[in-house]
């Protein structure tokens, strides 16, 4: 709704006859007018630039000159100045009010016509006035830039009805060029508004106060800072502020000067000047020229309403600017005497006073009422709370103190920053994606590598001094490096992307991560009431409080910085590549998700439709990082830090319009405008445009993206749910404020995005910078409560109120964490399913619950409501609350009706539709899901009963899935002694194998009953199966075959208890020999109990031979024993054995030992040969050597 | 049963300066008779493993594997039957075992007239009825056989040892219905790095949200926490989240022990 004087064509009164070729520019005009008009009164925040797109009758003239610093449109073009020509400009302010550019002139004209045409006095004449002014001008200065003297510049001072030239050529006011030491290669974008981030410490010292430098510090502009001196810098400061108040306690400088608005965007930026501690008292009474103010206030609420101004926030910034302005006691002192003055140079001051301000800004917030009190709840505190608006509206302030009241938009900006990984899924990652092992090797070590630089990064990016590049920029190149000799980039590309997003998608998404979640202690000490006071608490302190202006340059804040600092260090071709395919195909791939599945029926609508909101906050969130880091790959290598000359410019824009872009985003939006999900893409595609080189939007391909994004703008669309309307201004707003090309029209269209999706916690989400509202207006409470002059965060330090612990606090976040933890290492379709699963089978678990008790429960409760009434005449919400109260424990059933029921069909469901292969884990599945429905239920029944409910925990079920034994004999216990324990007996602990091959200490024996004891055990161990290995097995099978060779060779002290073996007789001795026990238990052990193999020749090696041929009296009975037992037990054939004895006689051996070698030989065939005639076992007694000896 | 880091200290102070033989261990044993076996003979066993590590090369160097050498020959010459290398190792503040080694190393050297290859040597040692002089072989087997920390015999009682806990590991997982996948199942699945046990539903131990466990079944001292974080449990947390849970012997990690050990060393029971 335009102002009809001003926009309606069929009615053109007859004496704006001559500014109808201005229509189109009427908007620019007003805007900048506003500017000028209070570009002294404002001393509070940065300053707003006028801007806005060119109109469409223009759109495609441009002409050389255009820069980009003037491409970026803006009322402000008309202003000339530039910030060097400041101190020159200041000196001869007086009388220079009809200087310089046409634009400004224009506006200051209108002014004049609206002052004359209230004052009865306007005629035709009026615009001719200003023209004249315009020839008349004298020269300004020498030192001005000639540009802005060059009366024959079509330009700045193009003739009547060639407006064209100019009102297209805008030029910002301001156009500062950044320096910044720490990120030389990202683009210094500036905005007007924004006090840049990066800031040239000259520009930044034209700022008022010390306070300046500690915003810059904290905006991140580190290094800079702290690496030099302040001392020169304040000794500037110091002069600086000199300056201010000598030129604010003069009448001259009060005067319009083209360059005072580009002094105080810095000195605004973040702090209030030294003198406005003195804040001036809005007085209603006190308001002068109120019909023009209010005219003026319903012009500009129009161009606001109609979308004419190319970001609204900017505007309300502007708008709470003048509400929150200070005044100077001189500017109250001079008002009369400047109006006079004033009145025949330029036209009438409107806006000379405080009061004057706050009536228009009051009358703006009244007409925009709509948007403001969609706003977020600190924001809509601040005005419910701010004096002025009390005072001048009261009306105003009631409205705002009950949306305040009602309203639910907390707003949190807190990024949570922590490293999670990024899960390894078989399907991508197995070797079989890799086309050789090597590669596949590879990229496991860069996994590695990768996570090890995100650790280093995360635990020092922000220690003093920590530089990316220097510590890490060569491992990154060497592992480039090493992905381009294995063609390992699409592996990592995809890593890389998904850890992207797992780590920066913003505050919102219902993952608790584990960084963001405080430690234990904290949380127990706190409970969780206190928790999100604590959150609100480290909010305050970790997001940057200072005010920026709404238009803050793009930035890669938190995380991304990683992301983005490891693409700089990397420079790896092929990586970035790869990198913006993962993009691309993810971006289409989110783009194209079906967010709004279902039709609301009512019974569902709350849950479903959070369910979609929190959906589409993770896409729209996810989509917009990705997006940002594929325009920043994109236009990388095109980025330049200077603006390229208008020839450069021709010759890349004629060789880029050949090219094809990576992603085609015009196809995407226009399809998006069809499909009515313009809320989903406008968001990412702006934060793809944010990211574009200087000559982009030149090329007829970004023209056109622009161009559609413009009408975006301008468009109303009444069916379009407000704030996801909302979200789409903001974002264009900010696009264009920040990266604006020429050459747009405007047909017109409509677009329906009607689901309400968007929430204040999204919109703050896209755009922090509409906080800057809110710390616009803190800052005001600030400086007018205290005397400090600054922006200061109020924090009303509380005592801890308990320190117990809670333990369902803990255990509610622990479920949390476990539920995402389980589906952190699960396919991603698993959680898909169980989500789809849980939300479809809450919503019919729900309906069911509502439809049977609930609405039993309501009439009840109905009926109990109805006699209550009757009885007494009490309060009527205390009655429904005892009625409640009274249901409350049969509500309660709900959920656990709920929870039968869902317990009873999500199972089933899930057992559908999950892959076979899931089954094992079906169980525990089905747990989660359960978990899931029961957060759905307990929703629903808090809604309905309005109370928290305590969940009982849940059973745990019961699986049976037993391993499978290998051969452990039935009812074994698996109590038998671990076989590491048997090896370590046999070896060290009990000293057997060490005693045996020495050396031992005197008098060291080993007890025999305690050998068979072990071997006893040795059995046991080897018949449990369950803990033996096949290395342990094979250790005990060559251990006591060595100990069978120590035993044979009589190696081993044996002490034996209760016997005196040198009475006996030879025979006895060996028949009796507990020697032979022991070996007999080996044997029985090795056949019985052995799984293994066991190297039984090992008793014929030359080794364990020696160990017989070092021995005097040699015991061949107890080896010949052995031998038997061998072929007896069946471990051994006796050709086997005969061969083994054969090879043993090659060997060098002392001749002695040789003959007897050979005797016992000769014995076991022969004896074998009986044995095996006679088929008898043999008997050690039966023959023995000796006797064998004698017969030979 | 916990072991408190000054406790810890005590017996690592102990351990600073012994030879890895049984009698060192029997002596170990009476002055902590509290501490188990395994426990004490895991200290044991990775202080000594510190000390050798710290003395390593200074026993490689070509002149004192020549004098190692030249003193074994002399020494088995006057009498092949007497401990000489294990003596040797003693007195010069090495590893039996690794004695052995060098040893056998330049015994085959000499022989062959070449390298002889890593293969060849590992199954002498595992078999030393292999070694081709019977007097060597007897001084090997002698030297592994009375070596507590080095050797294949040792080697093969860790291997056990970590098998052992495994399936105890598995057995307790079974006993707590806990739906895991193991090693093996992850490895036809074709994960690349993959920990003992991963837990398909994670669990809360402690306020710590775990996912995977690694059985270690050795003692878990400052050291080794950290060569096992660099080598396994970082590359683990890159694939199966973040928290990590090594179990030395049944003890659970967190991530705070990358900072410091945990005051309070938990000891192996078994």
């Amino acid at each position: 709704m335009l102002c009809p004087l001003l926009l309606q064509e069929n009615h053109i009164h007859e004496k704006l006859v001559s500014l109808s070729l201005l229509q189109k520019d009427f908007v620019p005009f007003l805007l900048n007018f506003l500017r000028e008009q209070t570009s002294q009164i404002l001393t509070n925040g940065p300053s707003t630039p006028a801007k806005t797109p060119n109109s469409k009758a223009h759109g495609s003239q441009r002409t050389g000159s255009e820069r980009r610093a003037g491409h970026k449109a803006s009322l402000g073009s008309f202003l000339t100045a530039t910030p060097e020509a400041l101190p020159v400009r200041r000196g001869r302010r007086k009388g220079s009010s009809s200087v310089s550019a046409s634009g400004r002139l224009v506006a200051r004209d209108l002014g004049h016509c609206l002052t004359e045409e209230e004052d009865g006095k306007s005629d035709g004449a009026s615009w001719g006035v200003g023209r004249r002014k315009r020839g008349e001008v004298p020269p300004v200065s020498a030192r001005s830039p000639p540009s802005q003297l060059n009366l024959n510049n079509l330009e700045e001072f193009p003739p009547m009805g060639a407006a064209s030239f100019w009102t297209n050529k805008p030029s910002r006011r301001i156009n500062p060029t950044p320096v910044s030491a720490e990120r030389p290669l990202s683009k210094p974008k500036m905005c007007f508004t924004s006090t840049p981030v990066s800031q040239s410490p000259a520009a930044r010292f034209s700022s008022g106060t010390s306070l300046e430098a500690f915003t810059a510090v904290q905006e991140g502009n580190l290094t800079s800072m702290r690496s030099n001196s302040l001392q020169e810098e304040r000794e500037m400061l110091k002069k600086e502020r000199c300056k201010l108040q000598h030129q604010a306690s003069s009448p001259a400088g009060i005067s319009l000067d083209p360059g005072t608005p580009t002094k105080p965007s810095y000195a605004r930026s973040a702090s209030l000047p030294a003198e406005s501690h003195l804040v001036t008292c809005a007085d209603a009474t006190k308001v002068s020229c109120k019909k023009q103010l209010e005219c003026l206030a319903q012009l500009y609420s129009s161009c606001i309403a109609e979308n004419l101004v190319p970001n609204i926030f900017l505007e309300l910034f502007f708008v709470l600017q003048l509400l929150t302005s200070k005044g100077t006691s001189t500017a109250e002192d001079g008002d009369s005497d400047l109006e006079v003055s004033e009145r025949n140079a330029s036209g009438r001051q409107h806006f000379r006073s405080v009061h004057n301000c706050v009536y228009f800004a009051v009358q703006v917030l009244d007409y925009q009422y709509e948007i403001i009190s969609r706003l977020e709840k600190g924001m809509l505190k601040l005005l419910a709370e701010n004096e002025r608006i009390a005072s001048f509206s009261p009306s105003l302030h009631e409205r705002l103190r009950r949306a305040y009241e009602s309203s639910t938009a907390k707003v949190s900006l807190l990024l949570p920053c922590s490293v999670q990984s990024v899960s390894f899924q078989p399907e991508t990652d197995n070797r079989s994606n890799f086309p050789s092992d090597r590669a596949f090797h590879i990229f496991k070590k860069q996994r590695d590598i990768f996570y090890e630089l995100l650790r280093e990064w995360e635990d020092n990016n922000e220690k003093t001094g920590w530089d990316f590049e220097r510590v890490l920029g060569n491992k990154i190149r060497a592992m480039m490096a090493h992905l381009s000799a294995t063609c390992n980039h699409s592996h990592f590309a995809r890593l890389f992307q998904k850890q992207l997003i797992q780590m920066c998608k913003g505050p919102v998404g219902g993952g608790t991560s584990a960084g963001d979640t405080p430690d234990q202690d904290v949380l127990n000490m706190l409970g969780s009431d206190n928790l999100s006071r604590l959150k609100r608490l480290q909010e305050r302190f970790v997001v940057p409080q200072n005010i920026r202006g709404p238009c803050p340059p793009p930035s890669f804040p938190g995380c991304q910085q990683f992301f983005r600092d490891f693409i700089l260090s990397a420079g790896s071709y092929q990586f970035n590549q790869h990198l913006m395919d993962s993009l691309c195909l993810k971006i289409l791939e989110l783009n194209a998700l079906t967010l709004v599945e279902h039709e609301h029926s009512d019974g569902e609508a709350d849950m479903d439709e959070q369910d979609e909101k929190k959906r589409f906050t993770v896409v729209l969130l996810s989509l917009r990082l990705l997006a940002k880091f594929l325009g920043f790959l994109v236009f990388l290598p095109y980025r330049t830090v200077e603006q390229p000359t208008r020839d450069l410019q021709d010759s890349a824009v004629a060789l880029r319009n050949q090219t094809l872009p990576v992603l085609d985003i015009l196809k995407l939006l226009r399809q998006s405008l069809q499909d009515h999900r313009s809320i989903l893409t406008i968001p990412w595609i702006v934060e793809y445009l944010s990211l574009v080189d200087h000559i982009a939007p030149f090329l007829d391909y970004y023209k056109k993206v622009f161009c559609l994004l413009l009408l975006m703008v301008l468009s109303e669309d009444k069916e379009m749910s407000f704030l996801n309307k909302l979200l789409i201004l903001a974002v264009l707003g900010w696009l264009f404020q920040v990266e604006f090309p020429s050459g747009l029209t405007f047909p017109s269209f409509s677009h329906q995005d009607s689901v309400p999706l968007v929430d204040q916690q999204l919109l703050y989400t896209c755009c922090p910078y509409l906080g800057e509202l809110r710390k616009l207006l803190a800052s005001f409470v600030a400086g007018s409560g205290a005397k400090n002059g600054g922006f200061i965060r109020k924090i009303t330090p509380t005592a801890a109120e308990s320190l117990a612990p809670k333990a369902s606090v803990t255990q509610r976040k622990l479920q949390v964490e476990l539920e995402q933890a389980f589906f952190h290492n699960q396919p991603p379709s698993l959680r898909r399913t169980v989500e789809f699963v849980a939300e479809r089978v809450g919503s019919n678990c729900v309906k069911h619950i509502k439809a049977t008790l609930v609405a039993e429960l309501v009439q009840r409760a109905e009926v109990m409501l109805q006699d209550k009434v009757k009885e007494e005449d009490a309060n009527h919400d205390k009655l429904l609350e005892e009625v409640c109260t009274h249901l409350y424990e049969e509500g309660a059933q709900a959920l656990i009706k709920g929870r039968e029921f869902c317990k009873k069909k999500g199972p089933e469901a899930v057992r559908v539709l999950l892959p076979e292969e899931t089954s094992a884990a079906v169980s525990e599945v089905n747990r989660i899901c359960s978990l899931f429905f029961v957060a759905l239920i307990k929703r629903e029944v808090k809604a309905t009963f309005n109370r928290m409910l305590k969940v009982p925990g849940l059973p745990l079920p019961n699986e049976d899935a037993l391993e499978l034994r290998r051969d452990c004999p039935t009812g074994c216990q698996h109590c038998a002694p671990f076989p590491s324990q048997i090896i370590n007996e046999i070896k060290v602990h009990s000293d057997v194998l060490c005693v045996a091959v020495g050396p031992r200490d005197e008098g060291e024996v080993i007890d025999c009953i305690w050998l068979e004891c072990l071997l006893g055990r040795l059995s046991q161990t080897l018949r449990c199966r369950k803990f033996m290995c096949p290395t342990s097995e094979q250790q005990l099978a060559k251990c006591t075959v060595e100990l069978a060779s120590l035993l044979v060779s009589d190696r081993v002290p044996l002490h034996l208890r209760n016997e005196s073996p040198e009475k006996t007789s030879e025979r006895l001795r060996v028949k009796n020999n507990p020697t032979c026990g022991l070996l007999k238990l080996l044997l029985s052990v090795w056949k019985e109990d052995f799984g293994a193999p066991v190297p039984v020749q090992l008793m014929f090696s030359k080794k364990n031979i020696g160990y017989l041929a070092e021995v005097k009296q040699r015991e061949w009975d107890l080896f010949l024993f052995m031998l038997r037992g061998l072929v007896e037990h069946e471990l051994m054939r006796s050709s086997e054995i005969e061969s083994c004895l054969r090879s043993l006689e090659e060997l060098p051996w002392p001749s002695d030992f040789l003959k007897e070698l050979e005797m016992l030989s000769r014995v076991f065939i022969s004896e074998h040969r009986i044995a095996e005639l006679r088929t008898n076992p043999c008997e050690l007694t039966r023959q023995s050597l000796g006797t064998v000896t004698a017969q030979s | 049963m916990k072991l408190t880091k000054a406790q810890y200290d005590e017996i690592a102070q102990f351990l600073g300066h012994v030879q890895p033989t049984r009698q060192s261990l029997r002596k170990l044993k009476e002055k902590f008779p509290s501490q188990s076996q395994s426990t004490l003979l895991s200290i044991f066993s990775q202080e000594y493993q510190k000390q050798i590590k710290r003395t390593h090369t200074k026993h490689h160097t070509a002149e004192a594997v020549e004098t190692y050498y030249q003193r074994y020959l002399n020494g088995v010459m006057k009498n092949a039957a007497a401990p000489v290398l294990l003596e040797l190792a003693n007195e010069v503040d090495f590893a039996p075992s690794l004695m052995a080694r060098i040893v056998l190393e330049r015994y085959l050297q000499e022989k062959e007239q070449a390298m002889p290859s890593k293969a060849l040597i590992n199954s002498m040692l595992r078999d030393p009825s292999q070694i081709p002089d019977g007097v060597l072989a007897n001084q090997v087997y002698q030297c592994t056989v009375n070596d507590c920390c080095y050797g294949p015999l040792v080697d093969c009682i860790k291997h056990a040892i970590g098998h052992e806990h495994e399936v105890l590991l598995r057995e307790m997982l079974l006993e707590k219905n806990l739906s895991f996948i193991a090693e093996d199942q992850l490895r036809a699945k074709g994960y690349d790095k993959t920990p003992d046990f991963i837990l398909e539903v994670p669990v809360a131990v402690e306020g710590h949200i775990i996912h995977w466990i690694e059985s270690k079944a050795s003692f878990g001292d400052e050291s080794s926490h950290q060569a096992y974080l660099q080598d396994q449990f970082w590359s683990y947390w890159n694939r199966y989240l973040n928290t990590e849970s090594g179990t030395f012997m049944p003890i659970f990690m967190r991530r705070a022990s990358k900072q410091h050990i945990a005051n309070e060393v938990k000891p192996a029971s078994m």
